[in-house]
């Protein structure tokens, strides 16, 4: 007889959900495509080139910025970029 | 109306062997409505067959006995239950109404322990019998692996081996606190998930916390929870820095924290697994595994565990709590943001003045010597540094402000490109003074070893004040 050792669980138990991706856009013309800064230095300088290239392309370009690249984006910056845009794109840089 | 005698003695007991010529009597007086139950060993005692094996204890348990021999009447369609303990004569004479009970014995002798006050043994029975609900999933190792490797294998572990969490464990963890094991104490970033005291202390016993730190490892938590702190990005930076547990007042010494030398290295429990625990708390419970959310580039050995207690042996020099708005008998924990350790060497400073200087020239260098509000950071001064200021009459406020004025530095000196090199604050800060640290972003402790005149900087997180971490404390309760 082999006896057992039972040990407490540590972990938050979680079970992610498997999250599906949002249909792709077919294409960029006339779609509204948000840049985010998030705060880092040199953020802006590449979102300006991205954006050169979006209105290239025929889309729309809505800029956002957050307040601090340290913390999480705040809840109605979120909210305020999925109601205005089709897609976004985050500026990650240094 | 009927009345029915239990006993519960061990064999170990000198006082239970003295009274054991007793039993049969008992038994025949009240018409065999006795019962002895037996903690230790089920053949004992050999003069009275009729004895009921209590090695589990679980009769004991729930009848809460303490003392052994423990004599316990009870009147038949009553609720008047009465016991006593020990031998004392009279007093057993008049229990059982017997006149001449034990004429030939000693007139007292106290009883023994019961085996369910044997150390440890209360949670054993609380386990076995109590009425304890964990919420925490159970996770069943078969005796052929190795419990240890289960844990690794489970990832539960920080690169180092931790005590496997056994219910028993945990069940004694939480005796460390008044705390309800359902409270939650809020949500761990990463995962943002609720947290219950239950979850901490499994985290605390894998770290190698005894039970009278736990306080302190929930203080820690819901310091790193307070919003100021900013623990989410703090895990995710990809800077070096991780929480740094400084522990004040009355609990850091009464738990065996080591303020005295190698305070901030090796060897002392209660600093090493009090900090350890937090960081368990963040990965296990947070997820903030690293090179998952962790995005360290390096990181740094304090991410192991980074907590000290301060030197509070000196009543003239304030405690970093009081710094924060405590008062000297409280016990708290605060955090500081922070990474590696970088000494300061002065074995020649007599005076304050001069010492004062030579830490302020180390600490223009924390991050980069051009770099200015950047960064926190905390000056750990060592009792010998200490003394001088002491002898020379300055107190912790005194070297504070010097260390201010010091630090304040012409923005010509500091700008991008300035002595060659391209490193350096933005040029508009040419024609200003900047002073190195922000405002509340240079904090003062003391700790270590009486010998040797080095103190040490820990740098903090470049990301600092209300766009980043700020240092926060929690009374420890």
């Amino acid at each position: 007889m082999i006896s057992q050792t039972t040990l407490l669980d540590p972990t938050a138990e979680l079970q992610p959900i498997e999250r599906q991706l949002l249909p792709r856009l077919s294409e960029l013309a006339g779609a509204t495509i948000g840049l985010l800064d998030i705060s880092k230095p040199r953020g802006k300088e590449f979102l300006d080139e991205i954006e050169k290239h979006l209105l290239k392309l025929g889309a729309k370009v809505k800029r956002y910025t957050k307040p601090t690249f340290a913390r999480v984006a705040p809840t109605e910056l979120s909210q305020q970029i999925s109601v205005e845009c089709d897609a976004v794109i985050e500026g990650l840089a240094d | 109306m009927p009345t029915s005698y239990t006993l519960v003695i061990k064999k170990d007991c000198p006082t239970c062997a003295l009274i054991e010529p007793l039993i049969g009597e008992l038994a025949a007086r009240c018409d065999g409505r006795l019962s002895v139950y037996v903690q230790d060993d089920p053949d004992y005692p050999p003069s009275y067959p009729d004895r009921i094996d209590d090695t589990s204890l679980e009769f004991s348990y729930r009848n809460q006995i303490e003392i052994v021999p423990t004599l316990i009447r009870q009147t038949q369609g009553s609720d008047d239950v009465s016991r006593i303990i020990g031998w004392d004569k009279v007093q057993w004479r008049e229990f059982t109404g017997i006149g001449d009970l034990g004429a030939d014995l000693i007139d007292f002798k106290p009883g023994c322990g019961s085996k369910t006050q044997d150390p440890g043994m209360d949670e054993l029975l609380a386990l076995k019998f109590g009425d304890t609900q964990f919420n925490a999933r159970q996770v069943q190792v078969s005796e052929s692996q190795d419990i240890m490797e289960a844990c690794f294998e489970r990832g539960w572990s920080d690169g180092l081996p931790v005590v496997p969490p056994t219910p028993l464990r945990v069940m004694r963890m939480l005796g460390g606190t008044d705390r309800s094991p359902a409270e939650i104490v809020g949500q761990v970033p990463p995962d943002k998930v609720d947290c219950s005291i239950e979850k901490l202390a499994i985290n605390a016993v894998m770290a190698g916390c005894k039970p009278e730190y736990f306080p302190t490892v929930i203080a820690a938590v819901e310091a790193a929870l307070q919003d100021r702190f900013c623990m989410h990005g703090l895990l995710c930076t990809t800077y070096f820095s991780t929480p740094v547990l400084i522990v004040n007042g009355p609990v850091s010494r009464e738990i065996g924290m080591n303020s005295g030398v190698n305070a901030l290295g090796q060897g002392n429990r209660a600093n090493a697994t009090i900090g350890r625990a937090l960081q368990l708390i963040i990965r296990n419970i947070g997820g903030g595994i690293p090179g998952g959310i962790d995005r360290a580039a390096m990181g740094n050995p304090g991410k192991y565990s980074y907590c000290f207690a301060e030197d509070e042996s000196d009543s003239d020099w304030n405690t970093l709590a009081m710094d924060r708005g405590f008062e000297r008998e409280e016990s708290v924990v605060s955090l500081f943001a922070g990474d590696g350790l970088q000494p300061i060497v002065d074995q020649k400073s007599r005076t304050p003045q001069s010492l004062a200087k030579s830490m302020a020239l180390s600490l223009r260098g924390i991050v980069h010597a051009k770099l200015y509000g950047l960064a926190d950071a905390i000056l750990v001064v060592s009792p010998e540094h200490r003394r001088v200021f002491r002898q020379g009459g300055w107190s912790k406020e005194d070297l504070r402000s010097a260390l201010h004025a010091e630090l304040v530095t012409p923005g010509a000196d500091l700008i991008r490109g300035a002595n060659d090199v391209a490193e350096g604050m933005p040029a508009g800060f040419k024609d200003k003074l900047l002073n190195k640290f922000r405002d509340d972003g240079l904090h003062i402790v003391t700790t270590g070893g009486k010998a040797g005149m080095f103190s040490a900087i820990i740098s903090g997180w470049v990301a600092t004040g209300e766009r980043g971490s700020q240092i926060v404390s929690q009374k420890i309760l």
